[in-house]
């Protein structure tokens, strides 16, 4: 049986390239996989887009990456928060691009691109700005907005455990997004607080089946959004 | 504004507010005010909190020493959750706001039209604002209710004809919690359905840009 283990995080980031596209968890801090962040900052990759809810927090995490000057577009639903000051310095310096999504939206455009479909469409955001130049129907006398799908060239998500096949399972509102960007990306990297061994996980509570999964590194526990860099 | 004293706090309007939430209902809390309702529902009912991060009965905050780094709401607070409540992940906490399943969405509010549009999300000279999940709760929810303060910084109206600023979801707005007033928003008009102790429903309307209708208006309860 194949093991989906990285045994280093060079390993679990390394084939991450200049310009990617990658969808990355966690909502505030809980499910962000910042180890995995760390690892792409410390590869020092230019122009990539980051997919994420919100603009990183204080100095650690997504936060880092942009202050290292890794990002050239971001796409989120919630970019102006007071601890997202780095994002906010990039973005009126004209040095990184945004794109807003509603949160529901963000989420189900990924999902779409996960499963297969080419888009969906959404009562969300109707008649506002958000649906600009966007393609709008009617369906049984309802308004809707047609949504793209997202995808991304790599997921960087975070889970709780994992078993050598990849099946996740995932602690608390850090599942948030995670599950999600594990469908949508082309290679799927996890950073788990505990692996365990095959059979261990019971199959009626996985939430994300190995088949999403490429592969994943084990970081134990930490305390979230501290600066660790190097 | 020359009734100060007599407009009510912001716990006396999530009090009022939380008056309102029925036995059963599940009930989303945008950021800021509606956080504070939690605090002041009846003991004898059973309301379930919704937390768009993908929490499906939030409860309060922990006690000193209990907290999980893992366990947050959509406002980034530290929360816990209730006995038989439940995770989920994006799409289908998403779902629970689209798919009719909140009966209620407590929202602050910029702005918000006689026709019920609600403006929420981004000031009109701001190039950008924080979306989150404004757009797809005030959308799906069964109820909206809107929550804020009667007028701006300036005195001027924040309940209007028509929107002037940027629109969040149209026509979604039911009911309105002020420092004021208690207004229904109806096909027939805004309905003012009770004003702050010490008001009179002409102060209420001499500060409001739409007409209201007064046919029975009572005081609101600021004992509980």
């Amino acid at each position: 049986m194949k093991n989906k283990k990285s045994e280093t995080l060079e390993d679990a980031v390394g084939r991450i390239g200049d310009g990617a596209t990658l969808l990355v968890g966690g909502f505030g801090q809980p499910g962000v996989p910042e180890i995995l962040i760390d690892g792409v900052c410390d590869l020092g990759r230019r122009d990539l887009t980051i997919v994420t809810n919100n603009a990183g927090t204080g100095h650690s995490g997504i936060a880092r990456l942009i202050e290292e000057g890794c990002v050239s577009k971001l796409i989120c639903s919630f970019p102006w928060a007071k601890e997202s000051f780095v994002f906010k310095e990039l973005y009126d310096t004209g040095k990184i691009e945004l794109e807003i999504a509603p949160q529901g939206t963000l989420a189900e455009r990924m999902r779409t691109a996960g499963a297969g479909l080419g888009g969906f469409l959404t009562p969300t955001g109707v008649g506002t700005d958000l649906a600009d130049g966007k393609q709008t129907m009617t369906v049984e006398g309802k308004d809707y907005v047609l949504e793209k799908p997202l995808r991304g060239d790599f997921a960087l998500i975070k889970a709780y455990k994992a078993d050598p096949r990849g099946n996740l399972i995932y602690r608390k509102t850090a599942r948030n997004f995670n599950p999600i960007m594990a469908m949508a990306s082309d290679f799927t990297i996890v950073e788990v607080q505990e692996d365990v061994p095959i059979d261990t996980l019971d199959p009626e509570v996985i939430v994300t089946p190995g088949v999403f999964v490429d592969t994943y590194y084990v970081t134990g526990w930490y305390a979230i959004g501290k600066e660790r860099s190097a | 504004m020359s009734e100060q004293t007599n407009l009510l706090t912001r716990q006396q309007i999530a009090a009022r507010a939380a008056q309102d939430m029925e036995d059963g209902w599940l009930v989303n809390l945008g950021i800021g005010m509606p956080t504070m309702i939690p605090a002041f529902i009846p003991k004898d009912r059973d309301v379930m909190f919704h937390s768009e991060n993908g929490l499906i009965g939030m409860g309060p905050p922990p006690a000193e020493g209990e907290a999980d780094q893992d366990l947050i709401s959509a406002g980034k607070e530290l929360v816990t959750m209730i006995s038989g409540g439940s995770y989920v992940h994006h799409v289908d906490s998403f779902a629970v706001a689209r798919g009719g399943r909140l009966d209620c969405a407590v929202l602050g509010a910029f702005q918000v039209a006689a026709n019920g549009d609600l403006c929420n999300w981004r000031l009109p000279n701001q190039k950008s604002g924080s979306v989150g999940g404004a757009m797809d709760i005030a959308a799906g929810s069964k109820r909206v209710f809107a929550m804020m303060s009667h007028t701006d910084r300036d005195g001027a109206s924040k309940i209007v004809p028509e929107r002037t600023y940027p629109l969040t979801a149209m026509r979604v707005v039911t009911k309105i919690y002020t420092d004021m007033a208690v207004i229904s928003v109806t096909p027939d008009g805004l309905i003012l359905d009770e004003v702050a102790p010490g008001l009179t429903a002409d102060e209420v309307q001499a500060v409001t840009d739409v007409p209201l209708i007064m046919d029975q208006v009572g005081i609101i309860n600021v004992a509980a």
